[in-house]
């Protein structure tokens, strides 16, 4: 292992060599990470104590270790578990989305529902709860298909000789209004009861979040954030322009597809375990950046960013706010607020 | 000339439906410095598309090595042919090395991303276009000529043996037109073979070694600049009335527009 090596990249870069491996990492992207993995775990253990029933950080620890049983091994494991599992991983996959969609279409306000997934969604789920009155599994499924069919068509939609950036967007933002009209028609239509129960959906929250919800959803945003992972590299290469990309030897159009794909998949994902959580995937890459101070967008430090802020808005929904809100509605003022300020601050140092 | 390990075989080009260039034959000399020039629009740029694989022939082939262009893999094709295209973005908050540095992108993988190889090409990159001084700087606060030079210079770090410059020099004024024209010499001068679209007849004549010029997706003249650039020809490509003189420095042909009549009467009086 060495460090600065041959070249000044005017930052300080840790190089890794050891037989197939070969890696160059940006230091204040590690340090950064690992800051950020840190809290993560320190405010999971937070939200593992607090509740009705208060436990002291060693309970969590013991339970979590396998050294309870009984009541405070049930609260912790089969109760509060899940809930945490589920805003760790979800929020990760937000924040993942959103990085891809923000360097795919070249712009820091991009993620999926600028191409209509929200709408989409949310016109799935209403289908299902105003006509079918369906069952979880029913709306889950409806939420998916609507989000899915939605993306499906802006992409075929913009499409002529390949997909750019730009046309994704006007077209994406036409179909959300469509949508968006429809799903507003449908509520004024529906029962009051109906209404209200699609409108809580719409929210996105993580209550009543179960092991089986977790399990499913976390195995499909492991397998994503994988094929994310792979796409990470051709998708900075992509961010110099096509040309220089596919001169590079990235295949393009297949990528595009690909991370159109992968990021639709993860909000889907999410969307469909637990309602729509707004403003994760839109905050998340550009404050991890920040932080990071990396060329670009990178995915690894807007993961961590995405897991912290889902999990510190679940944790302020359920015990600060003062009745228990839906954890949508504090990612909004809670990522708002900080990248406003950020902005803010930047404005500032560039006068 | 030896050889062409880069020629085009009755290819037919163009975007969609809309053909530039029809059954179109031409070979890129093996260390040669080739400029291809015509007026706007007559198939120039396509025609550097189609070499480099941006663009894929609706008929014929374009050969590198002996083998269908269209039949290697897209790694393999960047590591042998490089393009400084004619847009680039630099993503924000990017230094000079980073951006350099992606041009290793066709020889790394998934856990290779920064052996010493790859080290040595950026390197080496750096200190031919005379930008390791810069390697720590943002590329958002360099000039004009210097970012040019980083892009150069990100394309010399694929270590490609033969590069395509499309118009390279297009919004640079002419002292840094003039100063990446001679690195572009120099490059060529130590084995590269160079494929540039120029549209500066003047330069394409002093630092081209084989020219091609195009008019309507066709290939009307090719040879060395003394040949191709003369009174006759250029008038038939550009439709330009001029006189060609040999330039004063170089020797090469230079190209002096007749203008209109007043012109004329202006340098008489």
């Amino acid at each position: 292992m060495t460090t600065g090596a041959g070249v000044d990249f005017g930052r300080r870069v840790l190089t890794v060599r050891r037989r197939r491996f070969a890696l160059r990492l940006e230091w204040r992207s590690v340090i950064v990470c690992a800051v950020l993995a840190v809290a993560l775990a320190c405010l999971a253990v937070l939200a593992l104590m607090t509740g009705s029933y208060q436990l002291s950080p060693g309970q969590v620890i013991s339970a979590l270790t396998g050294g309870e049983t009984g009541l405070v091994h049930d609260i912790v494991v089969e109760w509060r578990l899940p809930r945490v599992t589920a805003a760790v991983v979800f929020g990760a996959a937000l924040g993942v989305s959103g990085a891809v969609f923000q360097s795919l279409l070249r712009n820091p306000l991009a993620d999926p529902g600028l191409i209509g997934f929200a709408e989409g969604s949310y016109t799935g789920a209403l289908i299902v709860i105003l006509a079918v009155n369906g069952t979880y599994w029913q709306l889950v499924g409806g939420a998916l298909l609507g989000g899915m069919a939605t993306a499906v068509a802006v992409y075929v939609l913009a499409y002529r000789r390949g997909v750019q950036g730009f046309r994704l967007i006007i077209v994406g933002i036409g179909v959300s209004a469509m949508l968006h009209s429809l799903n507003t028609w449908m509520i004024l239509k529906a029962e009051l009861e109906q209404a209200m129960s699609a409108a809580a959906w719409n929210a996105g929250s993580l209550n009543g979040v179960s092991w089986d919800q977790v399990a499913i959803g976390g195995a499909c945003i492991a397998v994503l954030l994988l094929l994310a992972a792979r796409l990470g590299r051709p998708m900075r290469q992509m961010e110099l322009g096509d040309d220089a990309a596919a001169s590079q030897g990235v295949r393009v159009s297949a990528t595009r597809l690909w991370l159109i794909v992968v990021g639709v998949a993860l909000t889907a994902t999410v969307t469909a375990a637990s309602g729509p959580i707004a403003f994760i995937s839109l905050v998340a890459p550009q404050i991890a950046r920040r932080l990071a101070r990396t060329a670009g967008i990178t995915l690894a430090p807007a993961a961590f960013v995405g897991a912290l802020l889902c999990l510190a808005a679940d944790y302020l929904a359920q015990h600060v706010a003062p009745t228990t809100l839906p954890v949508g509605i504090i990612t909004v003022m809670l990522g708002g607020g900080y990248l406003g300020w950020l902005l803010f601050i930047e404005a500032r140092k560039r006068l | 000339m030896n050889g062409s390990r880069l020629h085009v075989d009755g290819v037919t080009i163009g975007y969609d439906k809309r053909v530039i260039s029809e059954d179109l034959s031409v070979s890129i000399p093996d260390a040669s410095f080739t400029v291809i020039v015509g007026p706007n629009a007559c198939g120039k740029s396509t025609l550097l598309r189609g070499l480099s694989r941006l663009l894929k022939p609706s008929a014929g082939q374009v050969i590198l090595d002996g083998a269908d262009l269209q039949s290697f893999k897209t790694k393999e094709v960047a590591r042998r042919v490089g393009l400084l295209p004619q847009t680039s973005i630099a993503p924000d908050g990017i230094t000079v090395a980073d951006l350099v540095a992606r041009g290793r992108y066709p020889h790394q993988g998934f856990v290779r991303q920064w052996t010493e190889a790859d080290e040595q090409a950026v390197r080496t990159a750096m200190d031919q276009t005379g930008v390791t001084d810069l390697s720590s700087r943002l590329v958002d606060e360099l000039s004009g000529g210097q970012r040019q030079r980083v892009w150069v210079a990100m394309v010399l770090a694929q270590q490609t043996s033969i590069l395509l410059l499309d118009e390279p020099t297009t919004f640079l004024d002419i002292t840094h037109q003039i100063e990446l024209m001679e690195l572009f010499t120099d490059l060529h001068e130590v084995g590269r073979t160079l494929v540039a679209v120029l549209h500066d007849l003047n330069q394409a004549a002093r630092y081209g070694t084989h020219l091609i010029a195009m008019k309507d997706g066709k290939v009307v003249a090719v040879g060395p600049p003394e040949e191709v650039v003369t009174a006759e020809l250029v008038e038939e490509v550009f439709g330009l009335r001029c006189l060609v003189v040999p330039d004063p420095v170089a020797g090469t042909p230079q190209v002096v527009p007749l203008g209109r009549d007043r012109t004329r009467q202006k340098a008489q009086r």
